[in-house]
């Protein structure tokens, strides 16, 4: 049964099976390798995407599951104002080294500032406490994001 | 290939139950889907709830709260009643997962998986929550401590799914506590885990007290002995080590990868001080709730990174 839902703004068909995982189709079936698996079980955060806004964990969710919803993905996000900010913040800060954790962190980021455009410090890390990280010790990214709330509200100011 | 199936309501759900009377039934799927990865599981088919409006959404219902079994956490920790009335439930919640497991993830799940660790268990036992467990051919209750029998083994009948959970609302004056031990403060299995309800009087003596662990034994473990002994007296740190000597000889916590039966012991036994902590001091308004200007979902979990 052919699965109808809108990826990156625009709309898809997908044919596979139903039990098919979400991280899959979107890496190996439409090719969008931005999101990664690190652990295919929910605890590391890096298979984040935006399910109709909200960031969830694409390992842990079936094709099925997809039908009439709206998937954003980081491939998808710098052509959102608040994604482009939290990424130039992230390159800004030192927020990124191998990288792997960093589709997932911007995502749940982007969430955050979306709901919360104040965010303190132990708002930011709640945030961002289903991405983990091996490399950056996280300082960084949380002054990326702290950095970004800062100007996403001097851009709404103008 | 193992069908998938998204009923649109409660009675496109019964359908699907008819043709595929063994369908393994889900919501969140954030347990399931662990169980599926490493072939734990091998359904015949899968029926996901969480389409159905039915089945989402917390209800006042005057003398209780009626929270539908297929709410994600995330929805739950924006009810104002529910932050209002059940502080500890709204605190273990805090404490699961993370923030997208708590996107995803249900309240019923967590009841449903039973594992001896659940988060929201604890707090629902001390709340005296009942289930509402449906089927095509009725409705039944049962209190959440009878429908738990073991480590992941609960009370459902072939065809019936847990459609909401009715929480009384606690008399007033109610103080509620709940702390979850881990290996870290986000993304952990509970090493210990307690939830308290305190009445106390005027003089601050306790009037009524409920306590219940998780993680350290085969489901939620309760001591009646220690709720009476505290029952009368203040909550000094004396009496307070007392009862948690007696904890230490009533649960029974297994070792595993993440802890050993002896440090879950001792644990137990000294969450019992915490109450210490809160109510010894009746002009500070504690509710076993972070209260330093943060709100739900937001709250970070009681210890601080």
């Amino acid at each position: 049964m052919p699965i109808n839902f809108k990826i990156n703004g625009k709309p898809h068909v997908l044919s596979c099976p139903a039990d098919r995982r979400v991280i899959d189709v979107i890496r190996e079936d439409l090719g969008l390798t931005g999101t990664k698996e690190g652990c295919g079980a929910g605890e590391c955060g890096a298979c984040t995407i935006l399910v109709d806004g909200a960031p969830k964990l694409s390992c842990l969710m079936l094709a099925a599951q997809l039908e009439a919803s709206e998937i954003v993905t980081i491939e998808g996000i710098a052509t959102d104002s608040t994604g482009h900010l939290v990424q130039d913040a992230f390159v800004q800060h030192g927020a990124i080294q191998c990288g792997f954790c960093t589709p997932g962190m911007v995502l749940s980021a982007v969430s955050l500032l979306k709901r919360n455009t104040m965010p303190n410090r132990n708002d930011i890390k709640t945030a961002i406490s289903g991405n983990l990280c091996r490399c950056t010790g996280y300082v960084n990214i949380i002054d990326a994001v702290e950095a970004a709330a800062r100007n996403q509200s001097m851009d709404s100011d103008r | 290939m193992t069908a998938v199936l998204l009923p649109q309501n409660l009675s496109e759900l019964w359908q699907m139950v008819s043709v595929f009377p063994d369908a393994t039934v889900y919501a969140g799927g954030t347990d399931l889907l662990v169980k599926l990865k490493i072939g734990q599981l091998s359904p015949q088919a899968l029926i996901c709830l969480e389409r159905i409006p039915e089945l989402k959404g917390v209800v006042d219902g005057g003398d209780h709260v009626t929270i539908h079994a297929a709410t994600p956490f995330s929805q739950l920790l924006t009810d104002s009643l529910l932050i209002r009335e059940f502080p500890a439930l709204c605190q273990a919640m805090t404490t699961l997962g993370s923030p997208l497991i708590r996107n995803m993830g249900t309240i019923g799940g967590n009841i449903c998986t039973a594992s001896p660790a659940g988060d929201t268990i604890p707090p629902l036992t001390v709340l005296n929550a009942e289930l509402e467990l449906v089927s095509a051919n009725g409705i039944r209750h049962l209190p959440i401590n009878r429908f738990i029998t073991g480590p992941g083994q609960i009370g459902l009948y072939p065809g019936e799914i847990l459609s909401a959970i009715h929480v009384p609302k606690p008399k007033p004056g109610s103080i509620q506590f709940f702390e979850k031990v881990g290996q870290r403060n986000a993304l952990t299995c509970s090493i210990v885990s307690m939830a308290a309800i305190v009445w106390l009087s005027d003089t601050n003596r306790v009037d009524a007290v409920s306590l219940a662990w998780g993680s350290v034994g085969p489901t939620i473990m309760t001591c009646p002995g220690v709720e009476n002994m505290l029952t009368g007296h203040r909550l000094t740190s004396d009496i307070l080590k007392k009862a948690g000597n007696m904890v230490i000889r009533t649960v029974l916590p297994i070792t595993d990868i993440r802890a050993s039966a002896d440090y879950r012991r001792k644990v137990a036994g000294n969450l019992m001080l915490r109450l210490c902590d809160r109510y010894s001091f009746p002009d500070k308004d504690f509710r076993g709730w972070p209260r330093e200007g943060l709100s739900p979902p937001c709250c970070l979990p009681k210890i601080i990174i």
